[in-house]
Formats: C-alpha cells, sequence, structure tokens
C-alpha cells in the first residue's frame, strides 16, 4: 500500500512537472506581453522595458521558470525596489488588473465549482446508474424504454438551453427556487443546498445518459453470471442478489467514467458556472483568457491538470478496493 | 453410493418430480428442454442424471431449485420438496427453502463464486440469510466449522481468502461447504466435478459421499460422466433431448443397459478390462435441437438399430415402460425386448465401466 502511495505520487508528480513546463512556455509563445498590458495605453517602448526589468520578464524562460515553481513551494517577491509585491505560499503569480494574487481568486473561485461539480456528480451518477440498474432489470419493457430515452434526451441537449429552461420554469415562472447563487456551506447550509439545487438538476439530467448505459450494459452482463446465480441458490432475496452481488460485479467501468468526469470537471465547469452565473474556476478561467490575464489562466490550467491526476491516482487505488484481484504495487 | 443397506433410505421420496415440463419461448419459437420427466429421491439416496448437453438435465434441477426466470419459462408438472409443491408456489416461499431445504453446488466453482468476496463472508452470507438471528462471530465460526468439515487446510485462515486465491478443488470444496453451511435435505450437484482435474474428482465425489452419510440428505448428481454415476449414484435417470430414456439402480442401467443412447454412452467410455487398442465408438450425429426435435423417438437420427420395428421409431415417441423381470428398470425404446437383449449380448457387453 505504502509502495503504491509513493510510486503513483511520484507519477503524478512528474505528470504536473510536465503540464507545468508546457504550459509555462506555451504562454512566452502568444504575442502579448504583461508588462504591455500593464501599462496600458499610450505606453512608451521605455516604460514597458522598465516594467518588464522589474517583473523579472527580462529575465532568461529557465530563470522565470524557476521562480514561478519556487513561488509554489516557498512564496516570492514579485519586481524589485518600492513596487516590490510579497506573494506568499502558494504564490500562483499576480494578477495585474486586480492587482491581488492569484491564488486568493483561485482561493474564492474553486468553492464555488467544487460545489457545483461535487454535488452535480454525485447527482448524475446516482440518476444514471439507478436508470441503468432498473432498465437492466425491466429489460425489454416500457421501463427499460423510458428510463433510456430519458437518458438520451439528456445527452442530446445543451446546458445553456436546459439551464436556462429549467431557470425560467423554477425561478421565474413556478417561482420555487431562488436564482441559483453561491453561498458557503459553513455559513448557511440550507441557503448552499438551494442555490445549488438547479445546477445539480441540470447536469445530473445531461450527463446521466452515459452512466445509465453503462450500467445498463453491465448489469446485462453480471446478471448472466454464474455467481449470481448461486447467489439467487442461497436464497437471497432479490433485491440482495442484484445490488450486492450483480451491481457491485459490474461497478468498476463506471467508477473509472466517474473519475474522469469528476477531474475534468473539477478543473472548471465553464459552460455551467457562465450559464449559471456563479463565479467558479471556469467562470474565473474563461474571463482571464478573453483579457489574457495570464497568470490567473495559467493557475486554472495547472489546476485542471492537478484534479485529473489526483482523481486518476484515487481510482486507481479504488481499483484494488473493488477488485481484490487487483494487486497494488 | 453402491452400498445401500449403509445410508439406510427413507421410505419416502423427498424429491418427488411428476411429469414435470419446462419451455422457454424465444424468438424462434418455443424450446422444450424438459418434456414430462419424472423421478424421486429419497433421504440418504443419490439419483444420477446423465445425458449431453441439452438434454434437459440442468434445466429440470434448476426448476426443482425454482431459478428459472417466471417470466420467459413456462413450467408444468409437479416437483415436490419434503411435501411442499415448487411448481406455482409463491417466489418469496420457494426463496426460503433455496438455500435452506434444498441447496446446489454448480460446475464451474470459480465463476460460480463471487470474485469480488472472501469465501468466508460468501459463506457467512449464505447462513445469515436464514439464521438472521445469528451473530457475525457466530456464523464466521459456522463458516470455519464447514470448510473444515470439507477438507480445507487451516480454515481459521483460508476463511478470508479470495476464490482466486484457492485451488480448483479447494474452491470446489468451498462451494460444498457453502451449500452445507444450513443443513439442507436435499444436495443437487451439476456436474460438481467436471471442471477438476482427474485426480481431485475422485476426492469430490468421496467428500460428498461422506457428507451426505453424515448429514443424510437426498442427493441429485448430474452428469456426463458415467464414471461418477458408477462411483456415487444409487438410481440413475437417463435422459435425452427432453426426455427420460432410460430409468434404473445403478446396477441395472450400467450392468444391463436397454436403451440404444445408454449403450452408446457405455461405448464412449474408455474400457480398464478390455481390448486397450479397440477404439472408442462415439454415438453418431450431435445431440438434436430441441426447437425442432425428431419426430417419433428423438434419438431415432442417431440410433443404429432405428426401423428395426417397422416405423415406429420414426412416428411414435416411445413410453418409459418397465423391463421384462427386472423390477424398477424402465425404457422407452421401440425394440423389441428380446431384439434388445440379442444385440447388447452381440454388441455392447465386453464394454463398460468397472462397477
Amino acid at each position: 500500500m505504502a509502495r503504491f502511495i509513493l510510486r503513483r505520487g511520484s507519477l503524478a508528480l512528474l505528470t504536473l512537472f510536465g503540464v507545468s513546463v508546457l504550459t509555462f512556455f506555451m504562454f512566452f509563445a502568444v504575442p502579448t506581453s504583461p508588462a504591455e498590458l500593464q501599462c496600458g495605453r499610450d505606453c512608451r517602448p521605455a516604460q514597458v522595458q522598465n516594467i518588464e526589468k522589474q517583473l523579472g520578464l527580462d529575465q532568461p524562460l529557465l530563470i522565470q521558470y524557476g521562480q514561478y515553481m519556487k513561488g509554489i513551494v516557498v512564496g516570492r517577491t514579485i519586481g524589485e525596489g518600492e513596487t516590490a509585491i510579497e506573494c506568499h505560499a502558494p504564490c500562483l503569480g499576480w494578477s495585474f488588473r486586480s492587482s491581488e494574487a492569484v491564488s486568493s481568486i483561485i482561493g474564492r473561485a474553486l468553492p464555488v465549482t467544487i460545489s457545483i461539480v461535487l454535488g452535480g456528480a454525485v447527482s448524475w451518477a446516482l440518476l444514471g446508474v439507478s436508470l441503468g440498474f432498473i432498465s437492466a432489470l425491466r429489460r425489454g419493457t416500457w421501463v427499460d424504454r423510458s428510463a433510456i430515452s430519458f437518458a438520451l434526451a439528456g445527452a442530446s441537449l445543451q446546458i445553456y438551453f436546459v439551464g436556462l429552461l429549467l431557470q425560467v420554469l423554477f425561478v421565474y415562472t413556478l417561482k420555487w427556487l431562488p436564482s441559483p447563487s453561491y453561498t458557503s456551506p459553513f455559513e448557511n447550509l440550507g441557503d448552499w443546498f438551494v442555490g445549488m439545487l438547479l445546477p445539480w438538476t441540470t447536469l445530473a439530467f445531461l450527463n446521466s445518459a452515459i452512466y445509465a448505459r453503462l450500467t445498463r450494459a453491465q448489469m446485462l452482463e453480471t446478471l448472466s453470471e454464474d455467481f449470481v446465480r448461486t447467489a439467487k441458490a442461497k436464497g437471497l432475496p432479490a433485491r440482495q442478489v442484484y445490488l450486492r452481488h450483480a451491481l457491485r460485479a459490474g461497478i468498476t467501468p463506471i467508477v473509472t467514467i466517474f473519475g474522469l468526469d469528476l477531474g475534468v470537471s473539477l478543473g472548471g465547469a465553464v459552460i455551467t458556472e457562465n450559464v449559471f452565473g456563479m463565479p467558479g474556476v471556469g467562470f474565473v478561467a474563461a474571463e482571464a483568457a478573453r483579457q489574457l490575464n495570464l497568470p490567473v489562466v495559467m493557475a486554472t490550467v495547472l489546476l485542471a491538470a492537478f484534479f485529473i491526476v489526483l482523481t486518476n491516482v484515487i481510482v486507481d487505488w479504488l481499483y484494488a478496493y473493488i477488485d481484490p484481484r487487483v494487486r497494488l504495487g | 453410493m453402491t452400498n445401500t443397506e449403509s445410508s439406510s433410505p427413507d421410505a419416502e421420496d423427498f424429491l418427488r418430480v411428476e411429469d414435470l415440463k419446462v419451455s422457454f419461448s424465444t424468438m424462434d419459437g418455443v424450446v422444450h428442454a424438459v418434456d414430462g420427466v419424472s423421478f424421486g429421491v429419497r433421504r440418504g439416496q443419490t439419483l444420477g442424471i446423465v445425458g449431453e448437453s441439452g438434454s434437459g438435465k440442468s434445466v429440470s434441477s434448476m426448476a426443482v431449485m425454482g431459478l428459472h426466470d417466471a417470466q420467459r419459462a413456462t413450467i408444468t408438472g409437479s416437483i415436490t420438496v419434503g411435501g411442499r409443491q415448487i411448481v406455482g408456489c409463491p417466489e418469496e416461499e420457494v426463496r426460503k427453502l433455496r438455500g435452506q431445504t434444498m441447496a446446489m453446488i454448480f460446475q464451474d466453482p470459480l465463476s460460480a463464486l463471487h470474485p469480488y468476496y472472501t469465501v468466508g463472508r460468501q459463506i457467512v452470507e449464505a447462513y445469515r440469510i436464514h439464521h438472521p438471528e445469528a451473530s457475525k462471530k457466530v456464523a464466521r465460526t459456522r463458516a470455519i466449522e464447514m470448510l473444515d468439515r470439507v477438507g480445507i487446510p487451516r480454515p481459521d485462515k483460508r476463511v478470508d481468502s479470495y476464490p482466486h486465491e484457492f485451488s480448483g478443488g479447494m474452491r470446489q470444496r468451498a462451494m460444498i461447504a457453502m451449500a452445507l453451511v444450513n443443513d439442507p435435505d436435499l444436495l443437487i450437484a451439476d456436474e460438481p466435478t467436471t471442471a477438476l482435474d482427474v485426480t481431485v474428482q475422485a476426492q469430490i465425489l468421496d467428500l460428498l459421499e461422506d457428507l451426505q452419510r453424515e448429514f443424510h440428505s437426498a442427493v441429485v448428481i448430474i452428469t456426463h460422466d458415467l464414471g461418477v454415476i458408477s462411483q456415487i449414484a444409487d438410481d440413475v435417470l437417463v435422459m435425452y433431448a427432453g426426455r427420460a430414456v432410460e430409468k434404473g439402480t445403478v446396477e441395472q442401467v450400467l450392468r444391463r443397459p436397454q436403451h440404444p443412447y445408454t449403450w452408446g454412452l457405455l461405448n464412449s467410455v474408455p474400457s480398464l478390462h478390455g481390448d486397450a487398442e479397440a477404439d472408442l465408438v462415439p454415438i453418431k450425429g450431435s445431440p438434436p435441437s430441441l426447437l425442432n426435435r425428431p419426430s417419433g423417438c428423438a434419438f431415432h437420427p442417431r440410433c443404429p438399430y432405428a426401423g428395426q420395428n417397422g416405423n415406429r421409431s420414426f412416428t411414435d415417441v416411445p413410453e418409459l415402460l418397465p423391463v421384462l423381470d427386472d423390477a424398477g428398470h424402465l425404457v422407452a425404446c421401440h425394440l423389441p425386448a428380446d431384439r434388445r437383449r440379442e444385440i447388447y449380448q452381440r454388441d455392447i457387453a465386453e464394454a463398460g465401466v468397472a462397477l
């Protein structure tokens, strides 16, 4: 177990290192200079040079990369002299547009994204797996057909359509729900829940199709397995046969897809956050990209990579937990 | 068991199957998997059901366990287990009998055990479902006791192993331990040794015999292997294309077989006593499709003696009738009795299984 964590952890760090190098150097291919952006309009070349020197942008790329990495681990000072800015660890750079540390921007946005995505992912996985489970047990009946049609309808629609439709229906017409908004769950759990309900529902409807189809296919396969017949022959009630024996045996690919979905979404649910006007990481990333606010973009890309790597490690670990035939080492 | 005196069977049949018919509707038509089969087993007695794949032997046993999907299978006739009717009985009542009164052992213990749960946990589950009052600890002790009983070394350690950590023979032992954990009165073993090495086969059969003597249960063993039958069964039922073609004691069916299909089966078994150079004689052809069963005697397309009694083989389904001068021995064949005896003496007698 310890060996697994060590090996998988170092592999994860290596991946993150690769991503950071790639993004860092890619941003220098972008034909824009942070110094010009900071300087604003009607800027003389001498001023730009001055700012570049101040920010260390005249240094070789490798040194700049080293500075950036050092900032993440121990923090750093950006610029020199009177205008120097103290950026504490984990320093992800400085947003000159809003004059604040990128880490505080991310720190504000991250809880919003985590709330939307975790709640959404749990809802869509539960909905999808339940639909697939029921349709497999009622194969070929109208229950099967309507469950799968429902899931497919969701998959063929778009979030900006469904999201807005649900908002119009539940917020403006029926007035059952307030406008979706983020309240910290530590301040008011009820408000947090009610504010998140609409994004969760939308995401569940849109993303459950793949889980429904996968669960249905897996269940149909495991239901014909010998060990399911054994479970019945033992005299277990149908519910236990289906849940504890059939579903459990087919859950591995579902966990895989869930891990990938979760990792990708945690990096920023760009469209969802924009549709519901929630300032999460995806919202911040899209805005930063529009404004060429490179330090922020860089940080969001790194964060997305971090989540994907993290969920993959967790999924690997879960495999061994689910299937004892998988040995960690 | 060949020595019937030691197991002293009860007078009443514990399992009684009368005119059992099982059919499945498929896209291509109705499959008559079992078509009017009757048999009975007393406690302490072992019935062997022999036949090729598709002869309906497994389908019959699944019907006894009530394991057929009620929406797909049509079951008629009568199955009584300890006096209780299984056919048409509500699922919840049959479920309570399953694993408790009647238990089943399957062919391939690797696929029949759940790969994600420890052997112990699966036995505990089988025990606790019928003993809800038993604590986990009690059930675990019981599981270890059963593993010990079926001959698994260091059962207190192996109880926490997963099926893939067991060898094939050990897995089948664990499967038997799980089937017997609730002291069932009826045990159905569906090809229990087919997936195992020959050396392990004998051990498993010995174990089944021992356990039957100990638990005094009724045992049905399904196999295509006449060697297994000769070792363990008291009575034999030979099935072909969903019907019984011959029935009797082991002595009657293996020593004085009456049906050409039984002869074929015996001829396909290597003999220890005969000429080592002599080729085995396979039954020509392959088992018939149950969707489109041959007319008359279903065996006629493969029977070398078909047509020796007029056209009856091709038109009439032979009835299962008593063999003359051999009480309890039944056969479904159109050949006249003396003709059968003659053919048997001439062609078949030297082959056969060592009893």
